[in-house]
């Protein structure tokens, strides 16, 4: 027998803690479309969402799936969908309109080598770009990076979280070695999980404005049914979500979208780093990456080199402030991606001449390897 | 002469958004008008009440209700209706689409929305033109017919749209025109009522761009072509053969029982909640 209080041992798959952490986070609607290597989290959703009432529902498509998630969630309803490179790609128009009419949700995208159909079984982080930069027009996105099967479960209730809190999109970028490895994870009891639920107006409905602008950038948000009958439209739209075309009014919007991202930076991003107190070379690496960035800071911690590890948990928006900082203090920043560069051109844009920085790339569908990361540091140092 | 509101107006966000994005003798404004007085008849709450539309002139129509309205993307409306259903199912969804809406950029939802029947009443606007973006040919311009991207006429053949509908499973299809208003009506409200999926085709047309190009007239000219060309289907097994060449028939075409999505996943949550 169980106490109550116990926390659960379980050994799992990544892709099932993203599961188990979205409904931890109230998730109670999942739309998608088999995908691999997403798939587990649709399947595993499809078991576990009607035990809690919830609702799953397998869409024609991944455009379909998104527009289902954001019904759902203009319902009231906490939703997500989880896909993978080409199935991120058809999304993004949804992605885009969530934006746009500040539609609360969460996609995860498990990363698989591209482009194209590319390699469906093999990771990659090759869709680091394209979940800033999908979606047509401007816009601020967030993404967040677990590399363990326990940051699967937490990142996954913080992307909810953010969602709920900023009513936006959130991506969660997975890839293909988190989603299938399995780690043993202790699932914390629901008491001790915070969960953010989004704002409701408290206001009379003839008073109410779905895309109120406020001090705060963020408006409550009504659900379909409760007896505020508003208009949501991807059209530039005034406070009242009635189209529009004058300027001012889409300034202001536009404003507003970037805003409440901008002005809540150190809410939203989280950096890890280790043994960077007395670093003078830094490995900065994301998802998969970071474990093995951490095994050869590791080593090279063993033959006395000062390296250190900075692990982004938030990918989007990028840690600007955080590594205009760090920088100052390092000499070298070892960028390390299953790319051929992406993040790189992010440490870039703000190192600005301030130190060494130089790429480690893999896009043969391998994972890099420590001892590769450590012979880069030794070579570059 | 005072002039006392029409059941309508009471339904129109007056104050929000008018006047609308429709040209002049549209028919589109006689199908909001025949939704409205079925909502009225059927005394369904406004709160109770979603509309969704895609994109297109018929797809700006949720704009100018007073319901909850969610103006979504091309040809995705029922992607997004199937979401608010499933999340609320005790909310009336209806759809307003068009035909370029619903059959090209949104083929693909349209036939598994009729397939997996969750009760959506569907209101597809048929005007066989693009409207909003000027005319170009459409999956439901007839063979021939001219468009600005078939300046030399449609060498594709035009969707069956009912047949379609019924093809990919939908369980109650009906068409109706703007040209017989009270029946279009009648045909809104049964179309609501009818637990699942269902379908309503509404012949309209667009004089401005359609019309002009294949010189059918006026707004006038286009709806008696609707009068002289719609045959009750009632009326279809008395009339000789030959006479129903080239017309189309009106009603409702197919109407069969299925279990509702909605419905079966609530026994889905009762089997794995018994399970646990």
């Amino acid at each position: 027998m169980t106490m109550a209080t116990e926390r659960k041992e379980r050994l799992m798959q990544g892709n099932a803690a993203c599961a188990e952490g979205a409904i931890s986070a109230g998730v109670r609607f999942f739309a998608g479309y088999p995908i691999t290597p997403s798939t587990e989290i649709a399947e595993y959703l499809a078991r576990q969402l009607p035990k809690v009432g919830g609702k799953f529902i397998q869409m024609e498509d991944e455009i379909a799936s998104m527009a289902a998630v954001i019904g759902a969630s203009v319902a009231g309803v906490k939703s997500m969908t989880a896909t993978s490179g080409p199935g991120f790609s058809l999304m993004q128009e949804h992605i885009g309109y969530a934006y746009m009419a500040e539609v609360p949700c969460v996609i995860v995208d498990v990363q698989r080598g591209g482009p194209s159909t590319g390699l469906p079984t093999k990771v990659s982080q090759s869709d680091t770009m394209q979940a800033r930069w999908g979606t047509h027009g401007d816009y601020c996105a967030i993404a967040l990076g677990p590399s363990s099967v326990k940051e699967c479960f937490d990142l996954t209730i913080r992307a909810f979280n953010l969602s709920e809190k900023y009513r936006t999109p959130v991506v969660v970028l997975m890839d293909e070695v988190l989603a299938h490895m399995r780690e043993k994870i202790t699932l914390p009891n629901p008491g001790e999980i915070r969960v953010i639920n989004r704002m409701k107006p408290t206001v009379p409905p003839e008073w109410y404005e779905h895309f109120e602008i406020n001090p705060h950038f963020v408006s409550p948000m009504a659900s379909f049914g409760e007896g505020y009958r508003y208009n949501i439209t991807g059209l530039t739209h005034n406070p009242e979500g009635f189209p529009t075309a004058r300027p001012v009014v889409i300034k202001e919007k536009l404003d507003k979208l970037k805003n409440k991202i901008t002005h809540n930076i150190n809410d939203i991003v989280e950096v890890r780093e280790e043994f960077m107190e007395d670093a003078n070379v830094a490995v900065f690496a994301y998802g998969s990456v970071a474990r093995a960035a951490r095994q050869a800071i590791h080593m090279a911690r063993d033959k006395r080199m000062k390296v250190g590890l900075i692990q982004p948990l938030t990918i989007w928006p990028f840690p600007d402030e955080y590594m205009e900082h760090i920088l100052e203090q390092l000499d070298l920043v070892i960028v390390a991606e299953l790319n051929q560069g992406q993040l790189i051109h992010e440490v870039n844009r703000v190192n600005r001449g301030k130190t060494r920085v130089r790429g480690l790339f893999r896009y043969d569908s391998e994972l890099i390897t420590p001892d590769q990361i450590f012979l880069k540091v030794r070579e570059e140092k | 002469m005072e002039l006392m509101p029409k059941v309508t107006h009471h339904y129109l966000r007056t104050k929000k958004k008018f006047p609308n994005v429709w040209c002049a003798g549209c028919g589109i404004g006689i199908v909001m008008g025949a939704i409205i007085r079925a909502i009225d008849k059927l005394k369904l709450s406004r709160d109770e009440v979603v509309m969704i539309s895609g994109i297109g002139c018929s797809s700006r129509m949720p704009v100018y209700v007073d319901f909850n309205t969610l103006h979504t993307t091309h040809g995705r409306p029922l992607a997004f209706g199937t979401g608010v259903k499933l999340a609320q199912p005790n909310l009336k969804v209806i759809i307003i689409t068009g035909d370029g809406d619903a059959l090209a950029i949104g083929g693909n939802h349209f036939i598994h929305a009729c397939r997996r029947n969750i009760d959506l009443t569907t209101i597809l606007v048929n005007n066989q033109t693009y409207g909003m973006t000027g005319g170009q040919f459409a999956p439901t311009t007839p063979f021939m017919k001219l468009g600005t991207t078939a300046p030399y006429g449609n060498r594709e053949r035009a969707f069956d749209i009912a047949k379609l509908a019924i093809a990919a499973g939908a369980p109650f299809v009906a068409r109706g025109t703007v040209y017989h208003v009270v029946q279009l009506e009648k045909l809104v409200e049964q179309a609501i009522l009818k637990k699942g999926f269902s379908l309503l085709e509404v012949i309209s047309h667009c004089h401005v761009l359609y019309g002009r190009l294949n010189k059918e007239g006026g707004a006038v000219e286009m709806m008696r072509w609707q009068k002289e060309h719609a045959i009750p289907i009632s009326a279809a097994g008395k009339v000789p053969p030959e006479k129903l060449r080239g017309k189309f028939l009106t009603g409702v075409l197919w109407d069969i029982e299925f279990p509702e999505y909605c419905e079966e996943y609530d026994k889905v949550i009762a089997e794995a909640q018994g399970e646990t």
